[in-house]
């Protein structure tokens, strides 16, 4: 009904609620530039609890931040190589 | 009371951040505290003419941290003022001319002498950025409710915890109660939601800033200045002072006042 209404007074979504949504998509790529340090911390930590269910190979491990349009993701390559009996857990 | 050493900033320009060094750095003096205000934008220097104080610099802050001076030579006294320094920039050095440590031995020697000793940081993230932060106990970050400022604000609370400035608060500088109405303006919460850091203040868009930059007196000494008001409350809160924040206080118009009175009558 809203909609409608601001639909024929020709009205738009208020700018602030616009410059809101693009602040927060800017900010998610502002603030993915995490330093190598805390990199390296996540990727310990990382190593740490896979290795309670699986075997991991700890060379070929790659733990990464990347940026897209609208999104940024945490990207882990872990091959595995071996599982852990699921008695053994 | 413990001196303390805040740095004013806020990454972006022209937000605000020489205004609101001097009006608190006043209201400050005015509540009777030993307050010294330091230029750290070598090259660009401002404070001076915000203050009113251009003509007696003789000495600036690179003679002090060179040794070309004493201290207390190139503080200049405010006329209005007992409690109230300034120490100016250099105009034609750059920023490279002070080092972080020198800042940090010029700050704690202020804290002899002062209870709070205000830094007014250049913009941007460089060299300038980290001298000023150097010294400081805690930062207040200045911002506009726009996207570019706020955007930047949130890079500078990231460089400042980095540099172990944890405690930042913020002050929103120039906001417009009536675009905030009409949903053309993010408001108190968007912008704190965004940038997760506690209030200290905010202060409406007032043509009196401008009035009193051209005459260089603060606004804070004008006590019909709405943005004068706000300072002198953030100076109080600097104080330890609890006061609330006065988010609302311009939509107290007339109407809403009409409508209070009825509610009372009835």
């Amino acid at each position: 009904m809203l909609e409608l209404i601001n639909r024929i007074f020709g009205r738009e979504t208020n700018s602030k609620d616009i410059a809101r949504e693009r602040l927060r998509l800017v900010l998610v790529h502002d603030r993915s530039t995490v330093s190598p340090e805390i990199i390296s911390l996540l990727r310990d930590d990382l190593i740490q609890v896979i290795q309670k269910y699986m075997d991991i190979d700890l060379e070929g491990l790659l733990v990464n931040i990347e940026g897209e349009e609208t999104s940024v993701a945490l990207i882990a390559n872990i091959p595995i190589k071996g599982m852990k009996r699921a008695s053994a857990i | 009371m413990k001196s303390k050493v805040l740095v004013i900033t806020s990454g972006k320009g022209g937000v605000g951040k020489t205004t609101t060094t001097a009006n608190l750095g006043t209201a400050l003096a005015m509540l009777g505290k030993k307050v010294v205000m330091l230029d750290t934008d070598i090259g660009l220097r401002n404070l001076d003419v915000v203050m009113g104080l251009e003509n007696r610099i003789v000495f600036d802050i690179v003679d002090v941290v060179n040794g070309n001076c004493k201290i207390k030579q190139a503080l200049i006294k405010d006329k209005r003022f007992e409690g109230l320094c300034l120490l100016p920039a250099a105009q034609t050095k750059d920023k490279t001319a002070v080092t972080p440590h020198q800042m940090k031995n010029l700050t704690n020697e202020l804290r002899k002498d002062f209870d709070f000793i205000l830094v007014d940081c250049p913009a941007g993230i460089e060299q300038g950025f980290k001298n000023a932060i150097s010294g400081a106990d805690d930062a207040i970050v200045v911002a506009t409710p726009e996207i570019s400022s706020v955007r930047d604000a949130d890079r500078i609370i990231g460089l400042l915890e980095a540099a172990g400035l944890s405690n930042s608060k913020l002050i929103i500088n120039r906001m417009r109660h009536k675009m905030v109405k009409r949903g053309d303006m993010m408001d108190i919460d968007d912008i704190l939601d965004i940038l997760s850091i506690n209030l200290l203040g905010v202060v409406p868009e007032d043509e009196a800033i401008v009035v009193s930059t051209n005459r260089g007196e603060p606004a804070v000494l004008e006590t019909t200045s709405r943005a004068g008001d706000a300072y002198r409350r953030i100076a109080r809160r600097l104080t330890g002072e609890d006061l609330p924040i006065d988010s609302l206080e311009d939509s107290v118009n007339l109407m809403d006042r009409f409508k209070k009175l009825l509610k009372l009558a009835r």
